[in-house]
């Protein structure tokens, strides 16, 4: 134990005291987080809308000149046809339409409610969701102000439609996906980094010849890359909910125990990609590119797995990152049990035995 | 000789790659406190001896024993008592000397008293005192090859393995190295080292050549030479190298 010890703290000095190493550990999940989370969301502002106005009254005007006094939007010129709306979506140009029924100024003196159409372009669902709850408000704002002066209060009903991608599927995704990128990139790459490097240097053969068990020099190499981990989950999380007002919803420790266990997925990757290889470049570029691309395509943070042809949907399953993925989205967003993913768990616990029992079994034909 | 006094024996020692022996059936002993050159043109079988010698990979056939303990069975008591250096330079340049130091006492399984008393009596010795707290990456190839060899030796092992230990390093500090070399023969510790360098073959005690695989000769430095009718190791060495039919 003491042996462990020694080797844990060697392995924190190699990682505090390489810069570049801190940088990628600490810088690259914030600045991913903020990039994902900012570069998306500020886009918002001075959105290009579209006014469908059929009533042309007083209540629609006003609601109009609410919305173009707002540095969010843009207006463009009224379209008319429901074919230009399309056509306006399709070329790019806007990001939602606005629709006013003809009658509405009519319904609300009548009826006391009416209804706005809004439209949105949910390819790009943040954005989608933050144009729709912009405009929602500032209908509602209307609406309050309106109806201080009233008895009978009016109701404006904004009627919500996501074009193109109704269910909103991958909303808030990029967290969960974030996450998977920055364990894989931290576990898997800078373990196999780290171990590959103490063969180039010759400090393996030295270790190998010492007292130290050779399986525990691989579980000490990899032990801090577990807990600098966590620490980049607990990060993350942190920035999501203080800073992209993204809450967890479900069970913050089990979150940690799932993170935990692919964490260990990702450090087995990492040392069987070591004892197969003996130069950093070649761990690094079999790191990046046999783990971190298929976590950018197949585990459906960027690309909707459903859309995507069969082949390459069966192809996923075997990419760790797309359970924790899904793990991940239904703890955090979705706010479910362990009921709901012990299918996944299951299946990722599994990956991790199998690469940690060809691991071993790598090394210990390696000594020979 | 005393049987006692034999810390390495080996006993047609064989290990094969398939249908490539890369050594073959070399027998020798090694005495306590013995500084035994081994030496070899690239290619010829040291490195797969020595893996065999220190219980990184086990021989095909043939027996040997190091400090008592048997290669086949006992790699982990092997691994106890004794010490390597590489030919690569083997301490971690981004911890400081202290460090460096410390860890290698602490996976010997040094107590934390053993260590503090090492580490005075080795700066003591190197006079590294004032350097202690320095990276290693910024000390001289030299200093960094003197402070190697002491941490190899730091468990007070019954062997030490150095392979090729003095690579890239000027005559003056080479002497100085073998100074250190000395010191630990004096102590009782025995020394097993790899060498190109035929200027440091005439500092062991015995000298063994290995050609293709096989120990070709086994003697002192003097009489190797009289033997060959020359006068440096150096001609020795190249009328035993040219024979070898493989290289690198």
């Amino acid at each position: 134990m003491k042996q462990f010890i020694a080797f844990v703290r060697k392995e924190f000095y190699h990682v505090l005291r390489d810069r570049r190493t801190l940088l990628i550990l600490f810088g690259m999940p914030i600045a991913q987080i903020l990039i994902f989370g900012f570069a998306l969301t500020n886009e918002v502002k001075d959105s290009e809308i579209l006014v469908v106005d059929y009533a042309r009254d007083n209540a629609s005007q006003e609601l109009i000149t609410e919305i173009s006094a707002s540095r969010y939007f843009n207006i463009r010129q009224a379209a008319l046809s429901y074919q230009e709306i399309l056509s306006a979506f399709r070329a790019g140009k806007i990001r939602a339409v606005v629709v006013f029924p003809a009658n509405f100024n009519a319904d609300l003196l009548h009826q006391n409610k009416a209804q706005v159409q809004i439209i949105a372009d949910a390819t790009d669902i943040n954005t989608a969701n933050m144009i729709t709850n912009y405009l929602s408000s500032i209908i509602m704002d209307y609406q309050n102000r309106v109806n201080e002066n009233l008895n009978m209060p009016y109701r404006i009903i904004p009627e919500t439609r996501m074009l193109y991608n109704p269910q909103l599927k991958g909303a808030h995704g990029f967290v969960p996906g974030v996450m998977a990128l920055v364990l894989l990139l931290v576990s898997v790459m800078m373990t196999a980094i780290s171990i590959v490097r103490e063969k180039e240097t010759g400090t393996m053969e030295v270790l190998l010849v010492s007292p130290f068990k050779p399986v525990l020099v691989i579980f000490a190499k990899a032990f801090p890359y577990l807990l600098l981990s966590l620490v980049n989950v607990a990060a993350i999380l942190f920035l999501s909910v203080f800073v992209l007002d993204l809450p967890v919803k479900g069970s913050l420790p089990l979150l940690f125990a799932e993170s935990t266990l692919f964490i260990i997925t990702c450090l087995a990757l990492g040392i069987f990609i070591s004892i197969k290889t003996d130069s950093q470049q070649i761990a690094m570029l079999i790191s990046l590119m046999g783990m971190l691309l298929p976590t950018m395509m197949f585990s459906g943070f960027l690309f909707p797995i459903e859309n995507m042809p069969y082949p390459l949907q069966i192809l996923s399953n075997i990419v760790p990152s797309k359970w924790f993925y899904i793990i991940v989205k239904s703890i955090m967003i979705k706010g479910l049990g362990l009921n709901a993913i012990w299918k996944e768990t299951a299946i990722l616990a599994g990956m991790t035995l199998f690469l940690l029992a060809i691991s071993l079994k790598s090394f210990k034909i390696r000594l020979q | 000789m005393m049987q006692d006094d034999q810390v390495i024996v080996c006993e047609k020692l064989t290990k094969r790659f398939g249908d490539f022996v890369a050594t073959d059936e070399i027998t020798f002993e090694v005495h306590k406190g013995e500084i035994f050159g081994f030496l070899g043109a690239n290619g010829a079988g040291k490195t797969t001896a020595m893996r065999m010698l220190c219980g990184l990979s086990a021989p095909t056939s043939g027996k040997a024993t190091i400090a008592g303990f048997d290669v086949y069975t006992q790699t982990e008591q092997i691994k106890k008592n004794i010490g390597y250096m590489s030919q690569k330079f083997s301490l971690y340049e981004n911890l400081t000397v202290l460090e460096n130091i410390e860890f290698f006492g602490g996976i010997y399984g040094l107590s934390d008293q053993q260590i503090k008393d090492k580490t005075n009596e080795l700066l003591d010795r190197l006079g590294l005192k004032s350097e202690a707290k320095k990276l290693v990456a910024s000390l001289p190839l030299g200093w960094k090859q003197k402070l190697s060899f002491s941490v190899a030796v730091l468990h007070e092992p019954k062997i030490v393995f150095l392979d090729e230990p003095t690579g890239g390093v000027d005559p003056v500090t080479r002497r100085q190295f073998w100074d250190l070399i000395y010191e630990a023969a004096n102590r009782g510790i025995t020394v097993f080292v790899t060498t190109h360098y035929m200027d440091e073959a005439e500092y062991c005690n015995r000298i063994s050549i290995m050609v293709d695989g096989k120990m070709e000769v086994l003697d002192t430095p003097a009489n190797l030479k009289s033997q060959f009718g020359v006068r440096s190791m150096d001609e020795v060495f190249y009328q035993l190298a040219r024979s070898a039919k493989r290289g690198d």
